[in-house]
């Protein structure tokens, strides 16, 4: 920046602050930050402000602005804050440059626009990057969130494993239930595999589709998969789409799932305090 | 007649579902039963499923409409991508030309009270479908 200007803007810093304030103040009534509290906004603002103009005295220091991005971001200000208040700042400052200068022809209007874009836009920049940075990271970790939880494999007794599915199924999480599945079935040494459906809210022919193939795969390394929580309109539906599930089991509840599962394994839950009343009816005759 | 109509753009698979919870939304607004949310949910997942393998990007249009004793909920799924060579050929029950279970758009057709469908071969599809509230 030349001498000359950059002498106009550090001198009458606080004039341009008090115009840019001025008018910030003025958006808060009718946007996203009017839920802010007063005092936090005036504070924010005053820094925001010296950080602009200490990135005009030190050129390429920018861990000052890197340390107000970082707690705007954690306190979650909307970006709009940033780039309408930058925008607004440009703006404040090329009108007080050029009321400050007497002739103002067209190859100094250049200049000045020049110059202040030179200033102002690589702050914007550096700000926007941060913001969409940190978001990029916590979508990304939440995708992974995601991952963890799409297709856990419950191995609940001995031969006997629950998947339960719970949210929209696309195509990367079908792949991944097919996997789970096949692993876990060979993992646990499952005779019976239970996918429980509740939890998803449309079966159309493309889960359907994969629910299918999972069902056929685990037939083929030679278990049974039942199909359970199929709720009423889940029912409907795939009855209008046409879908045939008639290859595998299928049931309403998981817990009906579960007893069948037990039938095909061989076992049956037995109700302890019976067999102990039976017995001790039995201790009481005897004393008879 | 008034009619206000909302779009949703599909671009990416996860837009499959914001367009369907979007038709449950309105489905819900007009009073459709629970069972009839999720044949609407159903079908507005295939019609959009189809944009997005197929043509890759389309739109669902979202429309109340009613005649003289009756209100409903308008679905339309308009696309510029390669259309349909054979339309009835397509509404055959499994015939699939991606290797799925080629229940799609007969499917629609059944969860929906009205369905028209016009294509031309590399010239988009618009699929329209109607489904009215039960009184």
């Amino acid at each position: 920046m030349p001498e000359s200007l950059r002498k106009i803007v550090v001198e009458n810093s606080d004039e341009i602050s008090k115009k840019w304030i001025e008018q910030i103040s003025r958006k808060k009534e009718d946007d996203y930050t009017n839920t802010i509290s007063e005092e936090l906004y005036q504070t924010t603002n005053r820094e925001f402000v010296n950080v602009i103009f200490s990135s005009i005295n030190r050129q390429r220091n920018t861990t000052a602005l890197n340390d107000f991005s970082e707690r705007l971001i954690n306190l979650g200000w909307p970006l709009s804050y940033i780039t309408d208040g930058l925008q607004t700042f440009r703006r404040v400052t090329i009108d007080f440059i050029l009321s400050q200068s007497e002739t103002v022809d067209s190859e100094s209007l250049a200049s000045i626009l020049n110059v202040v874009d030179d200033w102002v836009g690589p702050i914007i920049n550096q700000l926007v990057n941060e913001y969409t940075g940190s978001w990029e990271n916590t979508v990304s970790l939440q995708r992974l969130a995601l991952q963890e939880l799409s297709a856990p494999l419950i191995p609940v007794m001995d031969n006997i494993t629950i998947m339960p599915l719970i949210g929209t199924i696309d195509t990367e999480r079908a792949k991944l239930i097919m996997e789970n599945l096949l692993e876990g079935v060979i993992k646990h040494n499952s005779e019976v595999v239970l996918i429980d459906i509740t939890g998803v809210p449309v079966v159309d022919t493309m889960v359907a589709h994969h629910i299918i193939q999972a069902a056929e795969a685990v037939r083929l390394i030679g278990a049974t998969c039942i199909l359970v929580g199929i709720r009423p309109e889940i029912a409907q539906t795939i009855v209008n789409l046409g879908i045939d599930l008639s290859k595998f089991p299928t049931k309403s509840s998981l817990r009906k799932g579960f007893n069948t599962a037990l039938k095909i394994t061989n076992r049956e839950v037995v109700e302890l305090s019976h067999e102990k009343e039976k017995e001790i009816t039995a201790i009481l005759d005897s004393i008879k | 007649m008034s009619t206000t109509q909302t779009c949703v753009h599909i671009k990416k698979e996860w837009d499959i579902v914001g367009a369907r919870q979007m038709g449950r939304e309105k489905a819900k607004e007009l009073g459709f039963g629970t069972v009839d949310q999720a044949r609407i949910a159903t079908a507005i997942s295939e019609l959009a499923r189809n944009i997005y393998l197929y043509a890759e990007t389309g739109k669902i249009y979202y429309e109340v409409v009613s005649d003289l004793n009756r209100v409903g909920l308008k679905i339309i799924a308009s696309d510029n991508g390669p259309g349909i060579s054979d339309i009835s050929k397509m509404m055959e029950d499994g015939f699939s030309t991606s290797g799925g279970l080629g229940a799609g758009l007969p499917g629609v057709k059944r969860l929906m009270d009205d369905f028209d469908i016009d294509s031309e071969e590399n010239n988009g599809t618009t699929i329209t479908a109607i489904k009215w509230v039960r009184k």
